[in-house]
Formats: C-alpha cells, structure tokens, sequence
C-alpha cells in the first residue's frame, strides 16, 4: 500500500528582545549561571509578571507577517508542572485566545508554490536550564534563560514530506530574521521545533493517530527525522501493527526516534487564566501603526525580484532568502550592473567562498560595487570572463578593486590581432598532427587548439578573437 | 424586614451605658498609654512635641512586654530595629522640622507575615518559609517607609492566609485580646489582635474571603478591603491572586482612611493594579449622610445567624436611618453560591500559587533520595493540613476532566454575583450586612469541622468574587463581651462611600472606644 505522510510543527522561536518578558532581567546568551535573575524570574514568593511591551509588538509583528488575524482581546495561561528549571512551578503561557491565529506562509517546493496554515502564534516565558556536572548526585540550575520570551508557532497538518518541513521552517526563519524578531540560530536553541507526525494510505481523509517528536535543533535532524519516523509507521501499519500516540525523542546517535519514558510526558497541565495579569486588548490603530513599520517581507520581495529584474525563481527564491543577501543584490543592480549576471556571481563564486569561510553577506569583504566594477572590465572587453573568475577571488581576498588587480598581475585581455595571431601559429606549428586529424574531419579538436592558445597567451587572449583566427587559418 | 423586638432593645442600651463607663474610668489612664492611641492622635503628639517618637515605639514595646505572651499576635517582633528607625526619624522631624501630618513620621504599625520586608523574614506562618528573608520590600510596605513608619512586627496568620482563625498558623495560634480563650478570627487574626490589644497603633492585613473583615469584626477594630486593583499586591505572598487585596487595620475609620491615602494607587509592579487617580479618603469623613441609600440584602439575614449578631446589625441600620440615610431592601440572589464559588476558585489559584514551594530554591527543604522524593517530602513536611487540603481541592478542580464542571463553572458564577452588586448598587449607594455570623468561637471550637470554618466568611466571601471594597466597623457586643463587626460594602473604586458611612456610624456611636481587658 502506498502511505502518505501528514506533518504539523510547533516551532519555538526565541525573541529577540533586550529584556525578558516579564521583568528587567537581560536575554544576553552565554553569561555566567544566574548573573542574569530577580525575584520576578526566580520566583521568588509575592513577586508578579509584568508583560514587556516588545515582546507583544514582535509576536503581532509575526502573526502580521504570517497572514494571521491578530486578536484584539487574548490572554496568558499558567501550565503547571515541577520541575527545578521552573521555579514558579508553572510556565505562562498562552493557551484559550493567543495574540495569533489563521494565518499561512507560502512555501517553494519543486518550482511550485504551497500554502502551509498557521493554527496560531502564542506568546509564552522559556524554562531555565538544568546542569548536570561535577559526577555528585546532584545537579545545577542555571535560570538566566528563565522568562526569556519565546514565540510558539502552530502549523496545520499540511505538510506532506520531510522536504516540505525544512522548506516551512525555512520560510519561518526567513520571515522572523526579516523582521529581527528571532536570530533564528538553532545550534543556540533559539529556534527548534516539535514535529507531529502520522501516516495515511493514499487517498484516505481521516487523519493516522499521531505521534510527537519532541526538540528538534537543526534542520538536518527534522529532515532525519521525519524520514525515520514516517518509514517506522509504515513498517508498523504494513504488519498489520497499531500506532502507539506517544511522545518520542530524536537520539542523535542512533539515528532513530524513541520513545520518552512515559513518566516524563504523564502531564496534566491544569491550563488556567493567569490572574497576575490582565488581559492582553490590542487596539487595530497599533496593529496598524506595526504593519507600517514592516519591511518588505520575503515572499513579496521574491515576486519583484521576478517580475522587476526577470529572474528565474529559482534565483529569486535564493536571493531573497536573507535580507541582507537581498539588499547586497539589490545595491548591486543600482550601481548599474546587469541583474542576471550580478545573480549568477552571487549564487555561485560568492556563496562557496562565504560558506568555505562561514561568513554572512554582512560580513562579506567583497563590496556590490567592487562586482559591478568587475562586471564592467567584462563588458568592456579589459578581461574575459575566465580571467574574471581569478580577479573575482582576488577582490574577495584582499579587498583591491578589479581595475588595479588586473593592472598589478597584468591580467588585461589580449585583443591586439596581431598578438593573437602570433600565438595562433606558434600553435599550428608545434601540433602539425592534430592539425592533420582536424583537417581530416576531426572537428573537436577546435576546443584543443582554444585551449592551447589560451595556455600560450596565459589565459589572457580574447577567446572570440582566437576562435575566428582559428577557424580562418584551419579552414 | 426591619422588625427589632423590644428585648434586644434593652440588652443594646444596657450595653451602650456598660460601655460608656468603661470609657470614662479609661480616659485619664489613656493620655498616659502612647500605645492606646490612634494614628491621628500620635501624629498630634508628635507635631507638638509632646513626646517623642521613641516614646511612642517605647510605649508599644512596653505593651507588647506586658500583653503578647497571651495574644501571642506576632511571629516576629522587630524591637531593635524599630528603636534604631525611631531615632533616625526622630531627627528627621527635629532637624528638618517636618510636619507629621500628611505623613506616617514614627508611627508604629504592625504588618501580617504574608507581605515582604527586606531583610526582614517573612513566614506567612508557614513551615515551608520559615527561614525566608527577602531580599526585596513589598509595594505597601515601601509606601509606609516613604512615609517613614516604624515597623512593630510581622503578624501571625493562618497558613498562608488559608483559614477563620489564625489556628492554622504553622507556628502558633493568636488569642482574641476579648476572651483569651477564643480566636481572633483569620487570616489576619496576629493584626486584628495586635491592634485589639494596643500592640500597635494600626496595621495591615490582607483579605482574599475575609481575611481582614471577619477578624476585624471578631477583635472589635475596623478592617477594610480596597477594591480589588486599588492596592498593589507586589511583595504580598499570593494566595488566590484574582481575591487578595491589602487593607488596613485601625483603631478607627479615621485612621483607615489615613492609610487608604498611603497603601492605594497604581503599581508598575502589578498590572492587576488600577492605573485610576486615588482621592483623598479623609476628606469625605463628616459628610452628612442624609439621602444616602443603604441597601440590606434579604439574603444575608439568614437562618443561623446568632441572634446577638442580627440584632445588633438590624440596631446599627436603625441607627444609619436615624443619621438621615436611607434604608431600601436589595436582593443579592446568587449569594447561596458564593462560598463553593470562592473555595473553587481560591483554591484552584492557591494549588498554582503554591508550586513554587518545592525545596529546590529557598525555604525549607526535606531531602528525599530523589527529586520526586524531595518534592514529595518537602511538602508533606512544610504545609499544614489545610494548605495542604487547599491545594488538593484546588488542583482537582483544575485537572483534565473536572475543570468544565468546576473551575470554569465557578469563573461563570462569579461573574454572576458581579452581576448581582453591580444591580444592587444600581439603586443603593452602599450595601450593609453583618460581617460574620458569629461573633468571635472558642479556640478548637470548629477546626474539626473545615465546612462550619468555611462558613465564618459566608457574608464577607461574595465582596471578593466581586471585587469591591468593605469595611467592617464594631457595631456591638455580645452577652459574653465579644465585639459584633458591621460590614459596609461599597461599589468599585468607591471606598469614599463606605468610609464616609462607616464614620458616621462610628461618630455616633461609643462601640470603637472599647478596650478589651488584658
Ligand atoms: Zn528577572
């Protein structure tokens, strides 16, 4: 029987604001344990949460950029449950009426564009860290991270492939970096994913029973994953077996998921009304003063880089998937260059050196106009576009402009005829046989002769000039 | 419905001359007791510099010496600190040469253990916190040291204010300065009783069902509840966070609405609190009643109420008709639902509110072999039996499966006895009621039996679902001596109005001038 797989994310991202989202205390990754605490966010008895403005602007900032309906009127919710990295006891959270709901994002999967539903987009505080060092039968809490807010965001079961799950949480880290409410960074934790998986014979309506796999970090683990999962609940149902609804853990190591100890997922999380604070009225005024404020958001930007610059959406796709790539591209264009071209380059030779050299585009030591100067040596015939490659990788190392590279390692085309013409039977002279098997029907010995023109004149000469020459005198 | 019998008539009048005796033989002797006296009447002193701060909190330590190993009100008492505060405010009004007036200059007030001091432990009468100091001053508290108070000493409570009696105290039980052998009633009962027996010239409770009313009225002192939002709860160790509210505890209403001045107004420490402008709550003292519409709900005379109590109520109405208001009978219907509402409720926040005593972070810890083992130990060891029936009750209602039926149902009644007030107060501009049905049980009396001590609140309990301010004021005695409280309910942010009535009634009678014999 063939299976389909049916795949909802709860993905969490962790904002990016200065401070955490009830009290003062800085989100600052990284700092000594608990030099980053108050009584709000250890919980100390009598304190109360107090919501950090930001933290609401950021979450309608999403659900605006994710198509969502903004709620004028939600709520935070307590989820109670012990454990020592919760020092309250309890989590707020969001639960009956979250800030977010009904909204979707565009995915690109095989040149084809899906919609995937957002269920809704709640606000809720981060847990603390337990730390298991030092060999005693003890442990260590560290709750700087305690209160340091974090965005859940709830998918509808639209995705039908482990493909199609990279592509949404893709898409959702475009869209958060865009709007620099998460740095999207998920070896620091500050965006993972749960991942909801079940399987159904093709054709079928009604839903498999599900299963949970719980603090997925990286891309490559959701893909593993899910692939693992979805081939482990068609192996069950091919044997006639029933799907357990659990909870189940990625082990890294083994490559497989599990299933967590039932202990641990036993919760009732007696969800009530947050009485220490009030409900959360957004004014449409506000939503409509943020919605302004917005940068052109990705799936926007990908439909102008088409339509206005008449680029494949492949390349648009690409080059739109980081702000800071697209605007690198966009600057390009405005100094004159040619978009295709400018495309090409930034896809190809500038994507392998900053990754060779896990750079960001940010930090990229090559400059958009020192491109298009570049592309304009081409243009004009100073340097093929061979010998640009080597002077592309030059301005990449050192920071000089095209112009004075070429100058210094004296990298100028040959387009003197003469010169060209020179080489051309030095050639002939030094190959009489392959010029003998050319003549006698040998035709692709042409790219031979190119080669050993271009190796005579150092890679310099025009190969349109050589390739004429050649034709003319083997003719 | 207001029908008095004759002989109840007599039994008050013979009261009012008893009392007015005793006043008279105490007078002189008073004008030498600093700590008998009022907020209003230190300040007086002070300014004129009759005596000086340190004799005030001298005076108060000097009764506490005498009295408090009968009350026993406080879990701690803050001598040496006070005295070191004394000083240092002393100064202040002779160097600076302030006026005490507007402010709290030297007064010592006594503040319930549930409310955090820097510094200064904070018990909530609870095992489990026993060893609590924070590092952090309570939003009430830090207004009363602006004001330059000098803090007596924290007060005893029922287990985090769990409780009618003060008997639930992890650490020991409060005695009605009245009768040594009943209770002063609760939560607040170490601040009722404290200001009963003159251990201090005011203080602060906190009332989640009661807590500051129903001791108030049991001790025979004023007690009010702000409207809920009017005091920050920030520093106040949550019980049920949608109910409590800080109020104070006073000699009389004069002196309460000296500290409405103070405790009230917004906290950006506390989004629940009222982003509203706070009046000056003396100044409606003295107003004339006359047209003021005083509500009675026909609900609130009900079957078991001692009959001392009913007739004192119905005598203190009588007395506010007399003043020029205006009686008009209102229906509260919904009140029979009130006490399961409040106990659903209270203690489905109280289960939350209380998971974060688990022994990992601060307070006590019972080490067990494991985590689990630790948590279990740490709080069968560190609660008592009611906290821990509370936050059974509580965590039940909230569960999968029950809370439809229980929470959610009570958050709906709840909002229909908001309904209820804001109707009656449609007509009426304040509502009067007794404040409990009893006046104050003997120690042991009821602690068998959590459904008669759930009880004590039944009129006090619906203020709380509904969010608006009362005040209990004494209004009588009993045969045995035992002060009667009347409970004046006023409509949202209107505490002007039940202190304006309630300092009528109070002007016009001699009850708040009684002292109990200690
Ligand atoms: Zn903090």
């Amino acid at each position: 029987m063939r299976y389909e797989a049916v795949i909802g994310l709860e993905v969490h991202a962790q904002m990016l604001t200065d401070a955490k989202i009830f009290c003062g205390c800085s989100t600052k990754f990284g700092s000594e344990p608990n030099t980053q605490t108050c009584p709000v966010c250890i919980g100390m008895p009598g304190v109360l949460p107090v919501l950090n403005k930001k933290v609401l602007e950021f979450a309608i900032k999403t659900g605006i950029a994710t198509n969502c309906k903004i709620s004028p009127y939600s709520r935070f919710a307590r989820k109670n449950y012990f454990y020592p990295d919760l020092p309250k006891g309890y989590q707020i959270s969001q639960y009956e009426l979250p800030i977010c709901e009904y909204g979707n994002v565009e995915i690109v999967v095989d040149g084809e564009i899906k919609k995937i539903g957002i269920t809704r987009i709640h606000m809720e505080e981060d847990a603390g860290k337990n730390i298991h060092e030092g060999g005693g039968n003890y442990s260590f809490v560290d709750l700087n991270r305690t209160g340091v807010p974090l965005m859940e965001i709830v998918s509808e079961p639209d995705i039908r492939s482990p493909l199609e799950a990279i592509e949404y949480m893709k898409k959702l880290r475009t869209i958060l970096r865009y709007l620099g409410v998460c740095d999207g960074n998920m070896e620091q934790g500050s965006l993972r994913c749960d991942a909801n998986v079940s399987v159904r014979p093709l054709g079928q309506k009604e839903f498999g029973i599900k299963t949970e796999i719980k603090n997925l970090n990286s891309f490559k683990f959701v893909e593993k994953a899910l692939e693992y999962e979805i081939k482990r609940q068609i192996k069950i149902l091919d044997e006639g077996g029933r799907i357990e609804q659990e909870t189940r853990l990625w082990n890294t190591e083994r490559g497989i998921t599990e299933p967590m100890r039932s202990k641990e997922e036993a919760h009732d999380y007696r969800y009530f009304p947050e009485p220490d604070l009030v409900p959360i009225t957004v004014e449409q005024r506000w939503i409509d003063e943020i919605n302004e404020s917005l940068p052109e958001l990705p799936d926007k930007k990908r439909h102008r880089f088409v339509s206005g610059y008449g680029l494949p959406e492949y390349d648009s796709d690409l080059l739109t998937s980081e702000k800071p790539l697209a605007d690198w591209f966009e600057m390009a264009v405005s100094l004159g260059g040619q978009p295709k071209a400018i495309s090409n380059w930034i896809m190809g030779d500038l994507m392998r050196f900053l990754n060779e050299d896990t750079k960001t585009i940010e930090e990229c030591p090559l400059k958009p106009k020192q491109l298009v100067d570049m592309l304009k040596l081409i243009e004009n015939g100073t340097i093929s576009g061979k010998i640009a490659k080597t002077v592309f990788q030059e301005i990449y190392k050192t920071g000089k402009d095209a112009e004075i590279i070429v100058k210094e390692k004296g990298l100028v085309q040959i387009s003197d005829s003469g010169a060209i013409e020179k080489a051309v039977d030095d050639m002939i002279a030094k190959n009489p046989k392959e010029v003998e098997r050319f003549k006698g029907g040998e035709e692709k010995l042409m790219g031979f002769f190119v080669g050993q023109v271009m190796k005579l004149t150092k890679g310099k000469a025009n190969p349109q000039m050589v390739n004429e020459l050649l034709k003319k005198k083997l003719s | 419905m207001l029908n008095f019998n004759n002989k109840s008539k007599v039994f008050i009048e013979f009261e009012t001359e008893n009392q007015q005796l005793n006043h008279d033989n105490s007078t002189e002797e008073n004008r030498l007791k600093l700590y008998s006296l009022t907020i209003s009447e230190v300040r007086d002193l002070l300014e004129r510099k009759e005596v000086s701060v340190k004799d005030v909190v001298t005076s108060i330590y000097e009764r506490i010496d005498a009295v408090e190993d009968r009350v026993t009100a406080f879990v701690t008492i803050t001598k040496d600190e006070a005295l070191k505060i004394a000083d240092r405010v002393q100064e202040k009004i002779t160097s600076e040469n302030i006026k005490s007036t507007t402010s709290l200059l030297g007064i010592p007030l006594a503040i319930k253990d549930n409310m955090c001091t820097k510094g200064i432990r904070t018990t909530c009468s609870s095992k489990i916190l026993s060893n609590f100091i924070p590092p952090y001053e309570s939003t009430v508290t830090s207004r009363l040291i602006e004001q330059g108070y000098v803090l007596v000493g924290k007060t005893n409570l029922d287990e985090f204010a769990m409780g009618s009696s003060t008997e639930n105290s992890g650490f020991h039980i409060t005695k009605n300065p009245w009768d040594l052998e009943s209770i002063p009633g609760g939560s607040s009962g170490g601040s009722a009783a404290a200001v009963a027996a003159d251990e201090c010239i005011a203080a602060l409770g906190s009332d989640t069902g009661g807590s500051i009313r129903q001791p108030a009225a049991l001790c025979g002192v004023v007690g009010l509840k702000p409207t809920y939002g009017r005091v920050s709860r920030y520093g106040l160790v949550a019980f049920a966070s949608s109910l409590d509210q800080i109020g104070p505890i006073t000699k009389n209403v004069q002196d309460s609405a000296i500290l409405m001045n103070i405790i009230s107004g917004h906290d950006p420490l506390d989004s629940t609190s009222a982003p509203l402008p706070v009046p000056d709550f003396t100044a409606v003292l003295g107003q004339d009643m006359k047209g003021i519409k005083i509500g009675i709900p026909k609900e609130y005379f009900i079957e078991g109420m001692d009959r001392e109590v009913g007739i004192s109520v119905r005598d203190s109405i009588k007395k506010l008709d007399s003043l020029g208001a205006i009686p008009v009978e209102v229906s509260l219907p919904r009140t029979g639902y009130a006490v399961a509402t409040y106990y659903v409720l209270a203690t489905s926040e109280a289960s939350s509110n209380l998971a974060r005593y688990d022994g990992v972070k601060y307070g006590f810890r019972a080490e067990g072999k494991d985590l689990m083992d630790t948590y279990l130990n740490t709080r069968a060891q560190g609660f008592g039996a009611e906290v821990k029936r509370r936050i059974m009750l509580g965590t039940y209602a909230l569960s999968s499966g029950y809370y439809e039926a229980y929470y959610k149902k009570a958050q709906q009644v709840r909002t229909l006895i908001k309904r209820d007030f804001e109707e009656a107060f449609k007509a009426v501009d304040v509502i009067v009621t007794p404040t409990s049905p009893t006046a104050a049980f003997k120690v042991g009396e009821k602690t068998a039996d959590p459904l008669q001590m759930y009880l004590s609140d039944i009129f006090t309990i619906s203020v709380n679902l509904a969010g608006v301010p009362g005040i209990s004021i004494p209004c009588g005695f009993t045969s045995h001596n035992l002060p009667i409280g009347l409970q004046i309910i006023g409509n949202h942010f209107d505490e002007e109005s039940i202190l304006k009535v309630a300092y009528a009634y109070e002007q016009s009678t001699d009850w708040h001038k009684r002292r109990p014999n200690l």
